[in-house]
């Protein structure tokens, strides 16, 4: 930990990583709040996977990677809500099937272009100790994108996610709201494939979110101590897979992993033993 | 009396399966306090749906306060049927409140003083103001039930819509949200969807009877022949007294 913690004071790289894990977490906070909350971790899955198939034709095409995951994760978004809209009854097939389409695209082209395929390597696994500068001023940016949107919003979007029909009913325009959400996991895709890769997306995604939700009592909390559990994850990733030379998104992925199954475990031990006592709690006149 | 909400012939199936809904024709006047009965199945949340804008009548019409139930939906408090996805949503019981407030407070940002005067308001009038902080998934289904109806009457309606109120609530309870909505009937109509007729007939002012077609509306006491009408087969009835609130359940 200590020789670490000396690399982080000496080495650039190490500090854009913690950087780009503290903005990402950010995104994971908000976004994957959303994702727990109304189940749509399928749906986040479908997008980030159909991603590599953008990442695919624009590495080809010798554009930037990063570039062309945006357009395919905006649009994959857009599609999938879509579906999710209107043919709800062939969700999942369609979703499944758009998600494999997605992968094999993004195969097919990257083993069509020249040269060693590191790259693929890269996108699948993550990269956070190769965070260039400029990424992290664009992941910087869609943060504040996400940040804005939701702070304006907030009402709509707590409105969609806890009773559609009732938000429909008040005059909000949900068919809107629930693209602006996927567009939302989209942006957030791209954030984490550059952390963790396309692979382990859905982890960092849904996982400190999940955490969060089993003490949180109102969305806002459980979005501010999901970023606080990201960023503790990075960090704690990133400092475990130093030393070994072990692949940090992966390591990241397990810390994440790890503590959620101690805390579910944690809190059905508590409900169990312990829910008599809350219970008896005083509440107001019990109808 | 004006007619609030009005069906001309409504006819209705979904995609697949039998018609839901035949030739319809029912007019719910203002102030009313109308109970709908029928057994599962017979089209009631449909017919609600139809009212709420939600579904479109295959053939006929549906109006509601003169116009379209498009038009006329934020004149409508809705309670839907008590809900299972709220028990480990993190909201509060006042969040869930001030949701009602959408479509009369602006979309933007977060909500005014003036919309907080309301929800305190209604969450006095429905008897849940003390538990306002409290996780809305720690609730009893009948304090729920409670912040559901607050939730509708936040938003002002002259229409309040409410799909089995009591269906996951014990009777006792069932007789103090009941209590309730005779109070809210002085200053708006009411539409209640049931199964229980003996029950709401101690308080609606008529009934209408559904089952796929509308056998019958007519003021409230309803006789031992309609019922087997409308269920099929012979139904014990047991006189319920609304007055103690500990009455016998059949």
């Amino acid at each position: 930990m200590s020789a670490f913690l000396e690399a982080l004071a000496g080495h650039a790289f190490l500090q854009h990583a913690l950087a780009a894990g503290v903005l990402a977490s950010i995104a994971c906070g908000i976004v994957g709040s959303y994702v727990v909350v109304k189940r749509i971790g399928y749906l986040a899955g479908g997008i980030a996977h159909t991603v590599l198939g953008g990442m695919g034709i624009a590495y080809f095409l010798g554009r930037s990677p990063i570039g062309g995951a945006l357009i395919a994760a905006l649009l994959a978004a857009a599609i999938i809500g879509w579906v999710s809209l209107r043919l709800r009854q062939h969700e999942d097939t369609i979703i499944g099937a758009l998600w494999a389409i997605g992968m094999a695209t993004g195969i097919l082209f990257i083993s069509r272009t020249p040269g060693y395929n590191a790259d693929l390597v890269s996108y699948l696994f993550g990269s956070i100790l190769m965070v260039p500068r400029e990424d992290l001023f664009l992941i910087a940016a869609l943060d504040g994108a996400i940040v804005v949107l939701v702070l304006l919003f907030r009402k709509a979007f707590l409105a969609v996610c806890f009773d559609e029909e009732f938000a429909r009913l008040r005059g909000v325009p949900v068919d809107l709201f629930y693209l602006v959400l996927l567009w939302m996991v989209a942006l957030t895709v791209v954030i984490l494939v550059q952390v963790v890769g396309l692979i382990m997306v859905i982890a960092l995604l849904t996982l400190p979110a999940a955490i969060a939700g089993q003490f949180a009592r109102s969305l806002a909390a459980m979005m501010f101590v999901a970023t606080l559990l990201g960023v503790m994850f990075t960090g704690a990733g990133l400092a475990l897979s130093y030393e070994p030379d072990l692949p940090a998104g992966a390591t990241i992925v397990l810390v994440a992993g790890t503590v959620y199954l101690l805390s579910a475990a944690g809190r059905g031990f508590y409900l169990r033993f312990g829910a008599r006592r809350m219970q008896a709690a005083p509440g107001s006149k019990d109808v | 009396m004006t007619a609030i909400v009005e069906l001309k012939d409504v006819s209705f199936s979904y995609d697949v399966g039998p018609p839901a809904l035949e030739r319809i024709s029912l007019a719910v006047e203002e102030g009313e306090f109308l109970g709908m009965v029928g057994p599962n199945g017979g089209g009631k949340s449909t017919l609600l749906k139809l009212v709420l804008g939600l579904l479109k009548p295959v053939s006929g019409e549906v109006r509601v306060a003169g116009g379209t139930p498009h038009a006329a939906r934020r004149m409508i408090g809705y309670v839907p049927q008590y809900a299972r996805y709220v028990r480990d949503f993190p909201i509060s019981v006042e969040e869930t409140v001030l949701l009602g407030r959408l479509g009369a407070t602006r979309l933007l940002g977060g909500y005014g003083a003036a919309d907080r005067e309301v929800a305190r308001r209604v969450m006095g009038e429905t008897e849940v103001l003390d538990l306002r902080r409290r996780p809305l998934g720690t609730l009893s289904g009948g304090q729920v039930q409670r912040v559901l109806v607050a939730r509708a009457l936040a938003g002002d309606p002259r229409i309040l819509i409410l799909d089995e109120p009591t269906a996951n609530i014990d009777l006792r309870a069932e007789t103090d949200i009941f209590d309730l909505f005779k109070t809210l009937n002085q200053r708006m109509t009411i539409v209640v969807v049931s199964h229980d007729i003996g029950f709401i007939s101690g308080y609606v002012t008529r009934v209408a009877c559904l089952n796929r077609t509308l056998l019958c509306h007519q003021p409230v006491p309803v006789g031992p022949e309609m019922i087997e009408r409308l269920y099929g087969t012979q139904v014990q009835r047991i006189p319920h007294s609304h007055g103690g609130g500990h009455g016998a359940k059949p």
